[in-house]
């Protein structure tokens, strides 16, 4: 496979392989795809071996109000530069999405980020507990239900 | 069961808490190791300590309010953390800048990246054992905050940068100023060299002390100097330029051992690329506004964006999602000394308790950003 072919054409490759499970974001200002969750490990994994994008940059995740979340990965290559971002839809009260530790190490600790802001489950990763928050804070802060309190009078 | 066979002497683990309060932690970052007489078996990071939940906070801010706290994420280097904010909420925007404001900027990034590399340098020897190097390294950092107060009031949290520009023109001092601090600083890297790099203590406790190969830096995506001292030439500045990058003729050091050394003597060459970036950005310093017409409410188009840059201590990401609105609907913040921490087991794994000191010292991450 050739590694350094474009963004474009990887996502005209995964959209075809995968239609119906795998789209591609319109209107963003970054190359992203939003691909269904059970897919997702696979669509990562090919990405990583068979493509060259091989570099994950980073990963979060985003409410998206009503229980539903959204998985956010970027993947990027370094030589030519290449970044793509990854959405994965998720919903309920505890969300899941599989990890990718195995693939990439990197993904460790902010997996375990994720889980403590969101409370997103990511099955297979070997530790996930809390990470910056005390373990017997209640709750996941950067849902959009958990409102702050305020200190001003 | 004889006498004799009683007394042999049994090992057995000990469980070390190192920090929070420790001085070779760098703040509060708190490791839990796993000894077997000397040696580490297993290391655990603890940190959190300083978390201020900024990403949540931002929710509640509108963006040119959030500019402040991004300089105390990293807070040895708040001028590159701006300057990735700023960048990423004019990508968004599809603001255009003036060359002045782009030339202002640079010279702020590298200055901070000096700044950065000399607290680095300075606080490696002082975990060492060596504090006169620390003085040299505060003295010319001294310098550079001065620098900054100059323009924007303030030395370690400027809030200098604006969406669309700068803050302020740079005065009439300014440019002699930051040329004699150019000019000073060939003499300091002799001082640097001669009282650390040279020194026979200092190359015996790091050299090949905390090796970090490049397949496990990549794998753990750890990054900038770091990395670049595994062998990997990897820096955005030359493999996508952003700003006005591309307009700087400067080389990227690399380093191919990966020990604490090489991270170390790497971050000295790194500076001396950014004093020629300096020299570059002075002498082609064009004229004309330093702040783009931008709206006087922010509102970004709905959608996201993902932008990085190469802070000091290895890529700087922010992602916004914007809803329309004038406050941000999430900012991410990706910290590049979170994840370089998350390879410091792997690295420490093995060694004595001796350069788990050093090992974290040389991989300079600010809990500040770790934490966020």
């Amino acid at each position: 496979m050739d590694k350094t072919i474009s963004l474009d054409e990887i996502i005209t490759l995964l959209t075809e392989k995968y239609e119906g499970y795998l789209v591609k974001v319109e209107d963003s200002l970054d190359a992203a795809i939003r691909v269904k969750d059970h897919l997702f490990f696979q669509v990562a994994k090919e990405l990583k071996d068979e493509h060259g994008l091989d570099f994950l940059t980073d990963l979060t995740a985003i409410d998206l109000e009503e229980g539903n979340y959204r998985g956010i990965y970027h993947l990027m290559s370094w030589k030519p530069y290449r970044l793509l971002r990854i959405e994965v839809d998720v919903s309920g009260e505890e969300p899941w999405l599989p990890s990718i530790t195995e693939l990439w190490p990197a993904a460790d600790v902010q997996e375990r980020e994720a889980f403590d802001m969101f409370g997103i489950i990511y099955d297979g990763h070997p530790n996930l507990t809390r990470i910056l928050l005390s373990e017997d804070f209640e709750g996941h802060p950067l849902r959009k239900n958990y409102i702050t309190k305020s200190r001003r009078k | 069961m004889s006498i004799a066979e009683d007394k042999i002497l049994r090992t057995e683990e000990l469980t070390l808490n190192m920090g929070p309060q420790h001085p070779s932690t760098h703040g509060v970052y708190r490791a839990i190791l796993v000894l077997d007489g000397e040696y580490v078996q297993n290391m655990e990071n603890v940190i959190g300590y300083l978390h201020r939940g900024m990403e949540k906070l931002a929710e509640a801010r509108t963006y040119p309010q959030f500019l402040p706290y991004t300089d105390r994420l990293d807070y040895a280097a708040a001028m590159l953390n701006e300057l990735g904010y700023v960048q990423a909420v004019e990508k968004l925007m599809g603001v255009e800048l003036p060359e002045r404001a782009e030339f202002i900027r640079i010279i702020m990034a590298e200055l901070q990246r000096i700044a950065s590399h000399l607290v680095m340098i300075g606080s490696f020897a002082l975990d060492l054992g060596g504090f006169t190097p620390w003085m040299y390294c505060f003295r010319d950092r001294e310098k550079i905050l001065d620098l900054f107060e100059m323009v924007a009031g303030a030395r370690m949290t400027p809030a200098y940068m604006r969406v669309g520009g700068v803050m302020e023109d740079l005065n009439q001092e300014f440019i002699p100023e930051l040329k004699k601090f150019i000019d000073s600083m060939p003499a300091s890297f002799e001082e640097y060299d001669n009282i650390v790099t040279g020194n026979e203590i200092f190359i015996a406790r790091t050299k090949g002390v905390g090796v970090l190969t490049a397949e496990k830096a990549l794998a753990y995506g750890v990054t900038g100097p770091n990395l670049r001292a595994a062998g990997v030439d990897y820096d955005l500045r030359k493999v996508t330029p952003y700003g006005i990058y591309e307009k700087f003729d400067f080389d990227i050091p690399v380093f191919y051992n990966g020990d604490s050394f090489d991270r170390f003597v790497i971050r000295i060459e790194e500076m001396k690329q950014s004093l020629r970036i300096l020299e570059q950005a002075i002498e082609n310093l064009p004229g004309g506004p330093i702040q783009a017409k931008i709206p006087k409410v922010i509102r970004p188009p709905k959608g996201e964006i993902y932008h990085q840059i190469e802070g000091s201590k290895g890529l700087l990401g922010y992602f916004i999602a914007s809803d329309g609105s004038n406050k941000p609907y999430r900012i991410h913040i990706h910290g590049p000394s979170f994840v370089n921490l998350g390879a410091l087991p792997e690295m420490c794994t093995g060694l004595m308790v001796q350069d788990v000191v050093t090992t974290i010292a040389s991989i300079d991450f600010i809990l500040g950003e770790v934490d966020r």
